[in-house]
């Protein structure tokens, strides 16, 4: 019997039956320690899932949301350029053709088209509600660039109003009472008739993209916001990256290790996880208050964002500088090449795909970076294209912000879409930055 | 010239200076009297450093000091009844003579002398103003005589100015490439001082780094001191009333509002505290499953998955959570019968807890993936499970470094803004239901700065007080934070 005893197994007789209870109690221990490790590993697979399930919410949210805002409905016109109300004297003065009303042209084309009596002052208001409150301008710009044109009819289209791109997405229910559509059971019936005959139809939404700030939605783009935030990257691009790289150079090659240096280490580590907002602070009372730079100009935003992004672009190229072994410029000094050669000629170009892949990151970041643009005059109303770094601008994210707290609610779709072609920038200069590593990633 | 058109002809100089310094060590390296010290190139670099510097930095001084010197210049010569206005009317007639002085060069000689007669008092100011109107020089009311002298003085001081830094800038440059020129010969050590220079370069550009935390302390320093000369620190951190309207009773003493902190501080941290309810949990976990569990082909495809959420800026995530999530937690608690308003600390807290998911998660994972192998080896052979390792043998080995994570997180949800100005709401409430809305500092920092305040009210400098406050309070966190990762590092290398 005594054969059987198992080291460390209670002491005293051990009988047969004390014995199945020990192994009972192992083996329920066992099992539960199992199941502990089953559920502990089923956290982990929770956890991944919640992270995964909500990114696809969160896409699936925006691109429903924004899908629609691609395309806008339009009706086409055949508009007749009346002399007697564009140019009544004849002469085709700029400024008359300017100021003339367009509006009304546009309203008889339409109530042409769907029939509706054009001496009904009614009518005539309510055809007026189906076309965009900015038609006189695709009119104007026509006739402008075409003033021969005048006299002649022309087909034209010509954005719809929010309203009835509403209706045609299905975002506004027609089966509601005609008072809460706010759209008369006569406009309705206009629109059906105008729908089944072509004239009335979703196209390619240009505006999107070509047109800057405007209080309707319909009309309103990102346009202007899409070159100030090009204005700000350039700059970014532009100081930034050499700034960035020529510190990470002398802190990863030439600083002697010192306190001063120490200090320029903590301190880049820690302006890397300086709240944003802090730079837009630094950037209202330092280069707009002291310096007298412009207000919502996009150069102070660049420059705000080059503080930003540079901590992050120094941090990338310390490592990539990094990881070139020694042996590269043991090699370059051997052959006679001071240290500033074999730093030039052979480190930063080895370097360079973890140098870009860094520098892209950071661009990235940089881009969707809205809250220090509001503290320097970024939310602006700005229409016209900014022609130089220091003409008022706006930054696509912070127009996203101006739509999405707008309380119009023709902007929910626009500010959904312009989120998509935001995240899409971003996707693809990540996809670059990870198609840059993979390609050209060595391993030493 | 202005600034831009002088900066160019440098470079082209420079340019040029460097062509020659080319050909013409070429030309010595062919005479072949002795070697040459350095590489052709170095004598061109260094020919066009010493064409390119010094102008430069004389350029960049002068261009800085010029205005405020002129602006001395011309507002000494101002009457003595302008000189005793207040600061701020003086503001304005500077700007209008700023204006008057940008329309005069615009003007055509005969306008030019009209606008000459009004300043003498031959002609009636109304002319003048009619005259700029007309090239482009829009005045909100006809100009004062004094108003075009000081605009004649100041066009005049800036004409001078200019063709004087442009006289210097030339002379600096032809010196110094004189001078170089002079200096070159095969025994010049080029290539040391074009490094020496390519080197001080470098440690300027390493400085920019510490400027900028200077620039930070100091503007809001200055501003927030602004700040409590008018309402008293006190009243500042510990007041619990955020309402910084002026009180519409007229006069007396309290006239700036209030300006509370503690319910912004608490609507941030209760906020952060819920963020990180969500995020250290479903972060830990999935840094855990992905470096000990996870198999390499889910790694591959679920790590740069979730990394997606690190990328997408905030300005996503809130508007996600104003369009849907806010809504749809409404519509939940209106189902169940329970208020939960759009804008919420629920809101705000569990988006900005998805937003860090990644950040705690991919810390963590590489703290992780730092504790030896040994150590888990050691407790297999013990007879634990993996789980058990891992939450007796790995995490407390890994502890301090995901605290620091943690902290790292904590941090930056602090610091974070647009999830809060758009979900969080604005009523500064001290409330502990998760359901209402509150306010957070930089809700608050975002909308005292937005609109046209006049900025030495206290209602825009509190912005910055509130700025510091939170630099401070995020830098005593990242510091310690950084500080356990580092030292965390160390210990396992």
């Amino acid at each position: 019997m005594a054969v059987d005893t198992i080291p460390g197994s209670l002491p005293g007789p051990a009988s047969g039956n004390a014995r199945d209870k020990t192994n009972a109690a192992i083996q329920k221990s066992i099992r539960g320690r199992y199941a502990a490790e089953r559920r502990f590993k089923m956290y982990g697979v929770a956890a991944i899932l919640f992270g995964l399930a909500f990114l696809a919410v969160l896409f699936w949210s925006i691109i429903s949301t924004g899908y629609t805002s691609f395309v806008q409905s339009s009706f086409k016109l055949d508009v007749f350029l009346d002399r007697s109300v564009i140019d009544p004297s004849g002469q085709k003065d700029p400024n008359a053709l300017r100021s003339a009303d367009y509006t009304l042209l546009a309203r008889k084309a339409l109530a042409t088209a769907l029939g509706a009596d054009t001496a009904n002052r009614r009518d005539m208001r309510e055809v007026g509600q189906l076309l965009s409150r900015d038609v006189d301008v695709e009119i104007r710009n026509e006739v402008l660039a075409n003033p021969s044109s005048i006299g002649k009819t022309i087909p034209v289209w010509v954005l719809a109003s929010g309203r009835v791109d509403n209706l045609l997405k299905g975002q506004l229910d027609r089966d509601l009472p005609a008072a809460v559509r706010k759209v008369s059971d006569q406009q309705l019936a206009w629109i059906d008739k105008a729908e089944a005959a072509g004239v009335l139809q979703k196209r390619f939404n240009t505006g999107l993209f070509t047109n800057g700030a405007s209080s309707n939605p319909e009309t309103a783009g990102i346009g202007v916001a899409l070159v100030g935030s090009l204005f700000m990257m350039m700059t970014v691009l532009l100081l930034a990256v050499p700034l960035g790289v020529a510190a990470a150079v002398y802190l990863e090659e030439f600083a002697p290790k010192n306190f001063w240096t120490d200090l320029i280490e903590v301190n880049i580590n820690n302006l890397a996880a300086v709240p944003s907002i802090v730079f837009g602070l630094l950037g209202l009372a330092i280069f707009i208050n002291f310096a007298g730079l412009p207000r919502s100009a996009s150069i102070v935003g660049g420059l705000v964002l080059t503080l930003m992004t540079l901590p992050t672009i120094i941090i990338a190229t310390r490592a990539a500088i990094g990881a070139v072994p020694p042996s590269i410029r043991e090699a370059a000094l051997g052959v006679g090449a001071s240290k500033m050669q074999a730093i030039s000629h052979h480190v930063v170009p080895l370097a360079m795909p973890g140098i870009l892949t860094g520098t892209i990151i950071g661009l990235a970041k940089a881009l969707g970076e809205t809250a220090p643009l509001l503290m320097i005059g970024m939310v602006a109303f700005v229409v016209e294209y900014p022609t130089s770094p220091m003409s008022p601008s706006t930054a696509l994210p912070v127009q996203i912000y101006m739509w999405a707290t707008s309380a119009e609610r023709g902007f929910v779709e626009r500010t959904a879409g312009a989120t998509l072609i935001l995240l899409a920038l971003l996707i693809c200069m990540n996809l670059f930055a990870v198609i840059l590593r993979r390609k050209y990633e060595r391993r030493w | 010239m202005s600034t831009s058109v002088l900066l160019l002809g440098l470079l082209v100089a420079a340019l040029l200076a460097f062509g020659l310094g080319l050909s013409r060590a070429n030309a010595l390296a062919k005479k072949g009297d002795a070697h040459l010290h350095s590489r052709a190139g170095y004598y061109g670099t260094y020919l066009a450093l010493w064409t390119l510097l010094p102008a430069l930095i004389v350029l960049g001084i002068w261009s800085a000091a010029e205005a405020p010197i002129i602006r001395g210049v011309v507002s000494a010569g101002l009457p003595e009844n302008v000189k005793a206005l207040t600061p701020a009317e003086q503001s304005l007639i500077v700007g209008r003579i700023n204006s008057v002085a940008r329309g005069l060069p615009r003007l055509t000689p005969e306008e030019f002398e009209t606008v000459r007669k009004v300043r003498y008092g031959f002609t009636t100011p109304a002319e003048a103003q009619r005259v700029l109107q007309e090239r482009g020089t829009v005045l909100g009311s006809a100009p004062e005589p004094y108003v075009i002298a000081a605009a004649y003085d100041q066009v005049e001081l800036q004409q001078r100015s200019r063709t004087m830094l442009t006289a210097l800038i030339a002379a600096l440059a032809l010196g110094g490439f004189a001078y170089a020129n002079w200096r070159m010969s095969p025994t010049l050590r080029a290539r040391n001082t074009v490094e020496a220079i390519v080197l001080t370069g470098l440690f300027l550009a390493s400085t920019v780094a510490i400027l900028t935390t200077v620039g930070i302390v100091f503007s809001m320093l200055f501003e927030a001191i602004h700040f409590f000369q008018s309402v008293s620190p006190l009243s500042f951190f510990f007041g619990t009333t955020w309402d910084p309207r002026f009180s519409a009773a007229g006069g007396g003493s309290n006239t700036s509002g209030q300006f509370g902190l503690i319910p912004l501080l608490w609507g941030t941290l209760y906020i952060s505290i819920v963020a990180l309810l969500v995020a250290v949990p479903v972060g830990l976990f999935s840094a855990i499953y992905m470096s000990e569990y996870a198999s390499r082909s889910i790694r591959t495809v679920a790590k740069p998955l979730l990394e997606i959420l690190a990328g997408i800026p905030t300005i996503v995530y809130g508007l996600f959570a104003l369009i849907t999530f806010g809504p749809f937690l409404r519509d939940m608690g209106a189902h169940i019968g329970f208020e939960i308003s759009a804008t919420s600390v629920l809101t705000a807290g569990l988006i900005m807890g998805v937003m860090l998911i990644p950040f705690v998660s991919s810390l963590s994972d590489d703290i992780i993936n730092a504790v030896p192998q040994s150590l888990r080896e050691g407790s297999y052979g013990l007879g634990a499970t993996q789980s058990e390792t891992i939450r007796r043998v790995v995490l407390p080995a890994a502890l301090p470094g995901i605290v620091g994570a943690i902290l790292l997180a904590a941090s930056r949800a602090i610091g974070e803004t647009m999830i809060v100005v758009m979900a969080a709401g604005i009523a500064a409430n001290l409330t502990l239901n998760p359901f209402e809305p509150v306010t957070t500092i930089t809700v608050k920092i975002v909308s005292q700065l937005t609109g046209d305040l006049e900025f030495n009210s206290p209602q825009t400098l509190v912005a910055f007080a509130l700025g510091l406050t939170l630099f401070v309070f995020t830098l005593c966190l990242n510091i310690y934070a950084l500080y356990i990762v580092r030292k965390y590092r160390e210990q396992y290398e």
